[in-house]
Protein backbone atom coordinates (compact mmCIF):
# COMPACT_ATOMS: atom_id res chain seq x y z
CA UNK A 1 0.00 0.00 0.00
CA UNK A 2 2.60 2.50 -1.07
CA UNK A 3 0.19 4.11 -3.51
CA UNK A 4 -0.46 6.86 -0.98
CA UNK A 5 3.15 7.99 -0.92
CA UNK A 6 3.37 7.62 -4.69
CA UNK A 7 0.29 9.81 -5.01
CA UNK A 8 1.83 12.39 -2.71
CA UNK A 9 4.83 12.27 -5.02
CA UNK A 10 2.54 13.05 -7.94
CA UNK A 11 1.07 16.05 -6.12
CA UNK A 12 4.56 17.28 -5.28
CA UNK A 13 5.57 17.11 -8.93
CA UNK A 14 2.40 19.02 -9.84
CA UNK A 15 3.24 21.71 -7.30
CA UNK A 16 6.76 22.00 -8.68
CA UNK A 17 5.46 22.26 -12.22
CA UNK A 18 2.85 24.83 -11.22
CA UNK A 19 5.51 27.03 -9.66
CA UNK A 20 7.83 26.68 -12.64
CA UNK A 21 5.30 27.08 -15.40
CA UNK A 22 2.75 29.36 -13.90
CA UNK A 23 -0.51 27.47 -13.76
CA UNK A 24 -2.82 27.51 -10.79
CA UNK A 25 -5.24 24.71 -11.49
CA UNK A 26 -4.76 21.14 -12.61
CA UNK A 27 -7.83 19.74 -14.32
CA UNK A 28 -6.61 16.36 -15.53
CA UNK A 29 -3.56 14.24 -14.84
CA UNK A 30 -2.60 11.43 -17.20
CA UNK A 31 -0.50 8.72 -15.61
CA UNK A 32 1.18 5.90 -17.44
CA UNK A 33 1.14 2.84 -15.21
CA UNK A 34 2.70 -0.33 -16.51
CA UNK A 35 1.03 -3.67 -15.88
CA UNK A 36 4.27 -4.91 -14.32
CA UNK A 37 4.79 -1.87 -12.10
CA UNK A 38 4.18 -2.12 -8.38
CA UNK A 39 1.06 0.03 -8.55
CA UNK A 40 -2.57 -0.99 -8.32
CA UNK A 41 -4.48 1.59 -10.43
CA UNK A 42 -7.62 1.39 -8.31
CA UNK A 43 -5.58 2.21 -5.18
CA UNK A 44 -3.94 5.08 -7.00
CA UNK A 45 -7.36 6.51 -7.92
CA UNK A 46 -8.58 6.14 -4.36
CA UNK A 47 -5.49 7.84 -2.98
CA UNK A 48 -5.55 10.58 -5.58
CA UNK A 49 -9.07 11.55 -4.61
CA UNK A 50 -8.03 11.74 -0.98
CA UNK A 51 -4.82 13.68 -1.53
CA UNK A 52 -6.09 16.05 -4.25
CA UNK A 53 -8.96 17.21 -2.08
CA UNK A 54 -8.19 20.27 -0.01
CA UNK A 55 -5.32 21.36 -2.23
CA UNK A 56 -6.36 24.41 -4.29
CA UNK A 57 -4.10 23.28 -7.12
CA UNK A 58 -5.61 19.83 -7.48
CA UNK A 59 -9.08 20.03 -5.92
CA UNK A 60 -11.50 18.41 -8.33
CA UNK A 61 -8.78 17.21 -10.69
CA UNK A 62 -9.45 14.10 -12.72
CA UNK A 63 -7.00 11.22 -12.82
CA UNK A 64 -6.70 9.27 -16.05
CA UNK A 65 -4.60 6.13 -15.92
CA UNK A 66 -3.13 4.81 -19.13
CA UNK A 67 -2.26 1.15 -18.70
CA UNK A 68 0.90 0.10 -20.48
CA UNK A 69 0.90 -3.62 -21.32
CA UNK A 70 3.70 -5.85 -20.15
CA UNK A 71 6.06 -6.97 -22.89
CA UNK A 72 9.09 -9.20 -22.83
CA UNK A 73 11.69 -10.83 -25.04
CA UNK A 74 11.97 -14.61 -25.11
CA UNK A 75 15.58 -15.60 -25.67
CA UNK A 76 14.76 -19.10 -26.85
CA UNK A 77 12.12 -17.98 -29.37
CA UNK A 78 13.90 -14.72 -30.26
CA UNK A 79 10.49 -13.12 -30.16
CA UNK A 80 8.63 -10.27 -28.50
CA UNK A 81 5.90 -11.63 -26.27
CA UNK A 82 3.18 -10.26 -24.05
CA UNK A 83 3.33 -10.90 -20.31
CA UNK A 84 1.01 -9.97 -17.47
CA UNK A 85 3.38 -10.63 -14.57
CA UNK A 86 7.05 -11.17 -13.85
CA UNK A 87 6.53 -14.86 -13.37
CA UNK A 88 4.81 -15.54 -16.71
CA UNK A 89 6.29 -18.15 -18.97
CA UNK A 90 6.68 -17.61 -22.70
CA UNK A 91 3.31 -18.27 -24.37
CA UNK A 92 5.12 -19.72 -27.39
CA UNK A 93 7.52 -22.19 -25.78
CA UNK A 94 6.54 -22.27 -22.08
CA UNK A 95 10.12 -21.30 -21.28
CA UNK A 96 11.25 -18.98 -18.50
CA UNK A 97 14.17 -17.32 -20.30
CA UNK A 98 12.42 -14.04 -20.77
CA UNK A 99 13.45 -10.46 -20.15
CA UNK A 100 10.87 -7.81 -19.46
CA UNK A 101 11.08 -5.00 -22.01
CA UNK A 102 8.05 -2.87 -21.16
CA UNK A 103 5.25 -2.37 -18.70
CA UNK A 104 7.25 -1.14 -15.71
CA UNK A 105 6.33 2.53 -16.22
CA UNK A 106 5.12 4.79 -13.43
CA UNK A 107 5.11 8.20 -15.05
CA UNK A 108 3.13 11.39 -15.16
CA UNK A 109 2.65 11.77 -18.88
CA UNK A 110 0.87 15.07 -19.17
CA UNK A 111 -1.45 17.52 -17.53
CA UNK A 112 -4.41 19.63 -18.49
CA UNK A 113 -4.00 22.87 -16.63
CA UNK A 114 -5.21 26.43 -16.56
CA UNK B 1 -2.29 13.99 6.20
CA UNK B 2 -1.87 10.51 4.88
CA UNK B 3 -4.39 8.25 6.50
CA UNK B 4 -3.40 5.04 4.85
CA UNK B 5 0.31 4.76 5.00
CA UNK B 6 1.18 7.79 7.05
CA UNK B 7 3.87 9.12 4.78
CA UNK B 8 5.03 12.49 5.88
CA UNK B 9 4.54 11.26 9.40
CA UNK B 10 7.94 9.69 9.75
CA UNK B 11 10.27 10.68 12.47
CA UNK B 12 13.75 9.94 13.55
CA UNK B 13 13.89 8.55 17.03
CA UNK B 14 14.23 11.23 19.64
CA UNK B 15 13.51 13.97 17.17
CA UNK B 16 9.81 14.03 16.84
CA UNK B 17 8.69 16.92 14.78
CA UNK B 18 5.15 17.74 14.09
CA UNK B 19 3.92 18.47 10.63
CA UNK B 20 1.10 20.88 10.55
CA UNK B 21 -0.55 20.48 7.22
CA UNK B 22 -2.88 23.34 7.74
CA UNK B 23 -4.78 24.27 4.68
CA UNK B 24 -7.75 26.50 4.57
CA UNK B 25 -10.83 25.07 3.04
CA UNK B 26 -12.45 28.41 2.68
CA UNK B 27 -12.29 28.82 -1.07
CA UNK B 28 -15.35 28.80 -3.11
CA UNK B 29 -15.03 26.14 -5.62
CA UNK B 30 -17.10 26.07 -8.68
CA UNK B 31 -15.98 24.06 -11.60
CA UNK B 32 -17.83 22.60 -14.46
CA UNK B 33 -16.73 19.38 -15.98
CA UNK B 34 -18.61 19.93 -19.15
CA UNK B 35 -15.71 20.51 -21.47
CA UNK B 36 -15.00 18.23 -24.35
CA UNK B 37 -11.55 16.96 -24.19
CA UNK B 38 -10.01 16.02 -27.46
CA UNK B 39 -6.71 14.62 -26.63
CA UNK B 40 -4.97 15.09 -29.92
CA UNK B 41 -1.82 17.12 -29.97
CA UNK B 42 1.61 16.64 -31.38
CA UNK B 43 3.96 14.81 -29.10
CA UNK B 44 7.51 15.95 -29.21
CA UNK B 45 8.98 13.62 -26.67
CA UNK B 46 12.54 14.47 -25.90
CA UNK B 47 14.44 14.11 -22.67
CA UNK B 48 12.58 13.17 -19.51
CA UNK B 49 12.86 16.69 -18.27
CA UNK B 50 11.54 18.25 -21.42
CA UNK B 51 8.59 20.44 -20.94
CA UNK B 52 6.25 21.08 -23.81
CA UNK B 53 3.51 23.54 -23.46
CA UNK B 54 0.85 22.59 -25.90
CA UNK B 55 -1.44 25.09 -27.41
CA UNK B 56 -4.55 25.94 -25.47
CA UNK B 57 -7.26 23.46 -26.21
CA UNK B 58 -9.48 26.19 -27.49
CA UNK B 59 -6.73 27.40 -29.76
CA UNK B 60 -7.40 31.03 -29.04
CA UNK B 61 -8.02 32.90 -25.89
CA UNK B 62 -11.63 33.89 -25.47
CA UNK B 63 -12.35 36.28 -22.64
CA UNK B 64 -14.62 34.67 -20.09
CA UNK B 65 -13.88 31.15 -21.17
CA UNK B 66 -11.32 29.04 -19.45
CA UNK B 67 -8.21 28.49 -21.40
CA UNK B 68 -6.99 25.00 -20.67
CA UNK B 69 -3.71 23.84 -21.97
CA UNK B 70 -1.83 20.59 -22.03
CA UNK B 71 1.53 20.34 -20.34
CA UNK B 72 3.59 17.29 -21.18
CA UNK B 73 5.93 16.58 -18.35
CA UNK B 74 6.91 12.91 -18.73
CA UNK B 75 8.16 12.61 -15.19
CA UNK B 76 8.73 9.47 -13.23
CA UNK B 77 6.43 9.37 -10.22
CA UNK B 78 9.33 8.13 -8.15
CA UNK B 79 11.58 10.86 -9.52
CA UNK B 80 11.72 12.76 -6.25
CA UNK B 81 12.71 9.67 -4.28
CA UNK B 82 15.17 8.70 -7.00
CA UNK B 83 16.84 12.11 -6.80
CA UNK B 84 17.48 11.59 -3.10
CA UNK B 85 18.61 8.02 -3.74
CA UNK B 86 21.06 9.25 -6.36
CA UNK B 87 22.49 11.76 -3.92
CA UNK B 88 22.80 9.09 -1.22
CA UNK B 89 24.53 6.76 -3.67
CA UNK B 90 26.97 9.47 -4.78
CA UNK B 91 27.72 10.29 -1.15
CA UNK B 92 28.38 6.63 -0.32
CA UNK B 93 30.59 6.19 -3.36
CA UNK B 94 32.66 9.21 -2.43
CA UNK B 95 33.07 7.98 1.15
CA UNK B 96 33.75 4.31 0.38
CA UNK B 97 30.58 3.19 2.15
CA UNK B 98 29.10 -0.19 1.21
CA UNK B 99 25.37 0.02 1.88
CA UNK B 100 22.92 -2.87 1.99
CA UNK B 101 19.15 -2.50 2.12
CA UNK B 102 17.76 -5.50 4.00
CA UNK B 103 14.18 -6.34 3.07
CA UNK B 104 11.92 -9.15 4.21
CA UNK B 105 8.63 -10.07 5.80
CA UNK B 106 8.27 -9.31 9.49
CA UNK B 107 9.84 -12.05 11.57
CA UNK B 108 12.33 -13.41 9.04
CA UNK B 109 15.19 -12.80 11.43
CA UNK B 110 16.69 -9.61 10.00
CA UNK B 111 17.68 -8.15 13.33
CA UNK B 112 19.15 -11.40 14.66
CA UNK B 113 21.10 -11.70 11.41
CA UNK B 114 22.35 -8.14 11.82
CA UNK B 115 23.36 -8.58 15.45
CA UNK B 116 25.43 -11.68 14.65
CA UNK B 117 26.92 -10.03 11.57
CA UNK B 118 27.84 -6.96 13.62
CA UNK B 119 29.53 -9.06 16.28
CA UNK B 120 31.62 -10.89 13.69
CA UNK B 121 32.62 -7.86 11.60
CA UNK B 122 32.92 -5.01 14.07
CA UNK B 123 36.66 -5.42 14.53
CA UNK B 124 37.37 -5.46 10.78
CA UNK B 125 35.86 -2.17 9.64
CA UNK B 126 33.40 0.42 10.90
CA UNK B 127 29.72 -0.50 10.80
CA UNK B 128 26.52 1.50 11.10
CA UNK B 129 22.88 0.50 11.11
CA UNK B 130 19.69 2.32 10.18
CA UNK B 131 16.65 0.54 11.60
CA UNK B 132 13.29 1.11 9.96
CA UNK B 133 10.12 0.19 11.81
CA UNK B 134 6.70 1.68 12.15
CA UNK B 135 7.10 2.08 15.89
CA UNK B 136 9.49 1.43 18.81
CA UNK B 137 13.26 1.52 19.02
CA UNK B 138 13.54 -2.13 20.09
CA UNK B 139 15.59 -3.13 17.06
CA UNK B 140 18.03 -0.23 17.31
CA UNK B 141 18.44 -1.04 21.00
CA UNK B 142 19.36 -4.64 20.11
CA UNK B 143 21.92 -3.44 17.58
CA UNK B 144 23.41 -0.86 19.95
CA UNK B 145 23.87 -3.63 22.53
CA UNK B 146 26.50 -5.08 20.17
CA UNK B 147 28.43 -1.79 20.31
CA UNK B 148 27.47 -0.66 16.81
CA UNK B 149 25.98 2.80 16.23
CA UNK B 150 22.35 2.41 15.23
CA UNK B 151 19.60 4.89 14.52
CA UNK B 152 15.94 4.04 14.61
CA UNK B 153 13.73 5.61 11.96
CA UNK B 154 10.05 5.23 12.78
CA UNK B 155 7.88 5.55 9.73
CA UNK B 156 4.67 6.04 11.69
CA UNK B 157 2.12 4.23 9.60
CA UNK B 158 4.47 4.21 6.60
CA UNK B 159 5.15 0.88 5.00
CA UNK B 160 8.68 1.51 3.74
CA UNK B 161 11.77 3.65 4.17
CA UNK B 162 12.34 6.25 1.48
CA UNK B 163 15.56 7.84 0.31
CA UNK B 164 14.94 11.12 2.08
CA UNK B 165 14.61 9.36 5.45
CA UNK B 166 17.90 7.59 4.75
CA UNK B 167 19.64 10.84 3.84
CA UNK B 168 18.50 12.37 7.12
CA UNK B 169 19.58 9.29 9.05
CA UNK B 170 23.03 9.20 7.43
CA UNK B 171 23.63 12.79 8.47
CA UNK B 172 22.55 12.06 12.02
CA UNK B 173 24.31 8.73 12.69
CA UNK B 174 27.04 9.58 11.44
CA UNK B 175 28.30 7.00 8.92
CA UNK B 176 32.14 6.77 8.93
CA UNK B 177 34.22 6.55 5.76
CA UNK B 178 35.01 3.02 4.52
CA UNK B 179 32.20 1.54 6.58
CA UNK B 180 29.44 -0.95 5.89
CA UNK B 181 25.98 0.54 6.34
CA UNK B 182 23.09 -1.84 6.94
CA UNK B 183 19.66 -0.37 6.34
CA UNK B 184 17.02 -2.63 7.84
CA UNK B 185 13.83 -1.76 6.01
CA UNK B 186 10.31 -2.04 7.40
CA UNK B 187 9.23 -5.70 7.41
CA UNK B 188 7.22 -5.81 4.21
CA UNK B 189 7.83 -7.71 0.98
CA UNK B 190 5.79 -5.31 -1.17
CA UNK B 191 6.39 -1.59 -0.84
CA UNK B 192 10.15 -1.38 -0.18
CA UNK B 193 10.74 -2.97 -3.60
CA UNK B 194 9.79 0.28 -5.32
CA UNK B 195 11.92 2.66 -3.27
CA UNK B 196 15.60 2.98 -4.09
CA UNK B 197 17.48 4.23 -1.03
CA UNK B 198 20.86 4.61 -2.69
CA UNK B 199 22.09 1.21 -1.53
CA UNK B 200 24.58 -0.97 -3.38
CA UNK B 201 22.27 -3.99 -3.10
CA UNK B 202 18.91 -4.98 -1.78
CA UNK B 203 19.21 -8.19 0.21
CA UNK B 204 15.95 -10.13 0.54
CA UNK B 205 15.81 -12.35 3.59
CA UNK B 206 13.44 -15.29 3.49
CA UNK B 207 13.21 -17.64 6.41
CA UNK B 208 12.53 -21.28 5.72
CA UNK B 209 9.52 -21.19 8.03
CA UNK B 210 7.71 -18.94 5.57
CA UNK B 211 7.04 -21.10 2.54
CA UNK B 212 9.11 -21.66 -0.56
CA UNK B 213 6.73 -19.91 -2.94
CA UNK B 214 7.33 -16.39 -1.66
CA UNK B 215 9.56 -15.41 -4.61
CA UNK B 216 6.59 -16.06 -6.90
CA UNK B 217 4.08 -14.42 -4.57
CA UNK B 218 6.18 -11.26 -4.21
CA UNK B 219 8.11 -11.18 -7.49
CA UNK B 220 8.83 -7.46 -7.46
CA UNK B 221 10.92 -7.74 -4.34
CA UNK B 222 12.93 -10.75 -5.49
CA UNK B 223 13.38 -9.10 -8.86
CA UNK B 224 14.77 -5.96 -7.22
CA UNK B 225 17.08 -7.83 -4.84
CA UNK B 226 20.67 -8.69 -5.69
CA UNK B 227 20.78 -11.41 -3.05
CA UNK B 228 18.40 -13.77 -1.33
CA UNK B 229 19.32 -15.11 2.09
CA UNK B 230 17.55 -18.25 3.20
CA UNK B 231 17.58 -17.87 6.95
CA UNK B 232 16.81 -20.29 9.82
CA UNK B 233 18.26 -23.25 7.95
CA UNK B 234 18.83 -24.96 11.32
CA UNK B 235 15.06 -25.59 11.30
CA UNK B 236 15.04 -27.37 7.92
CA UNK B 237 14.97 -30.90 9.42
CA UNK B 238 11.65 -30.04 11.03
CA UNK B 239 10.01 -28.52 7.96
CA UNK B 240 8.82 -29.50 4.50
CA UNK B 241 10.54 -26.50 2.94
CA UNK B 242 11.97 -27.42 -0.48
CA UNK B 243 15.17 -25.36 -0.76
CA UNK B 244 15.84 -26.19 -4.40
CA UNK B 245 12.33 -25.29 -5.44
CA UNK B 246 12.54 -21.99 -3.59
CA UNK B 247 15.82 -21.12 -5.31
CA UNK B 248 14.39 -22.04 -8.72
CA UNK B 249 11.40 -19.76 -8.07
CA UNK B 250 13.72 -16.91 -7.11
CA UNK B 251 15.82 -17.44 -10.25
CA UNK B 252 12.67 -17.40 -12.33
CA UNK B 253 11.97 -13.80 -11.33
CA UNK B 254 15.64 -12.85 -11.16
CA UNK B 255 18.13 -15.12 -12.99
CA UNK B 256 21.10 -13.25 -11.49
CA UNK B 257 20.11 -13.41 -7.83
CA UNK B 258 22.84 -14.63 -5.46
CA UNK B 259 21.56 -17.12 -2.89
CA UNK B 260 23.11 -17.77 0.51
CA UNK B 261 21.74 -20.27 3.03
CA UNK B 262 22.45 -19.62 6.67
CA UNK B 263 21.20 -19.70 10.22
CA UNK B 264 21.54 -16.45 12.12
CA UNK B 265 20.93 -18.42 15.33
CA UNK B 266 23.66 -21.08 14.96
CA UNK B 267 26.00 -19.23 12.60
CA UNK B 268 25.89 -22.05 10.05
CA UNK B 269 26.57 -20.68 6.55
CA UNK B 270 27.87 -17.35 7.85
CA UNK B 271 31.30 -17.63 6.22
CA UNK B 272 29.89 -17.08 2.76
CA UNK B 273 27.75 -14.13 3.87
CA UNK B 274 30.63 -12.44 5.69
CA UNK B 275 33.00 -13.04 2.78
CA UNK B 276 30.49 -11.40 0.45
CA UNK B 277 30.26 -8.32 2.68
CA UNK B 278 34.04 -8.12 3.08
CA UNK B 279 34.45 -8.22 -0.69
CA UNK B 280 31.77 -5.56 -1.18
CA UNK B 281 33.40 -3.31 1.38
CA UNK B 282 36.81 -3.79 -0.23
CA UNK B 283 35.41 -2.80 -3.63
CA UNK B 284 33.60 0.22 -2.20
CA UNK B 285 36.81 1.48 -0.63
CA UNK B 286 38.87 0.73 -3.75
CA UNK B 287 36.34 2.51 -5.93
CA UNK B 288 36.07 5.57 -3.75
CA UNK B 289 35.37 8.47 -6.06
CA UNK B 290 36.90 11.18 -3.99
Amino acid sequence: MHEMSLTEGVIRILEDQAATHGFTKVKTVWLEIGELSTVVPESMEFCFDAVARGNPLTEGARLEIIRVPGTAWCMDCSADIKVTSRVDLCPLCDGAKITVTGGEEMRIKELEVE
Amino acid sequence: MCTVCGCGDSKIEGHGHSHSHGHGHGHDHDHSHGHDHDHHHDHGHGDDKDIHFGMGLAGVHVPGLSQSRIVQIEQDILGHNNDFAGRNRAWMESHGVFALNLVSSPGSGKTTLLCRTAEMLKHRFPLAVIEGDQQTSFDADRIRATGIPALQVNTGKGCHLDAHMVETAIARLPVPDDSVLFIENVGNLVCPAAFDLGEAYKVAILSVTEGEDKPLKYPDMFHAAGMMILNKTDLLPHLDFDVERCISYARRVNPDIVVIQLSARTGEGFDQWLAWIVEGQRRAVAGKTR
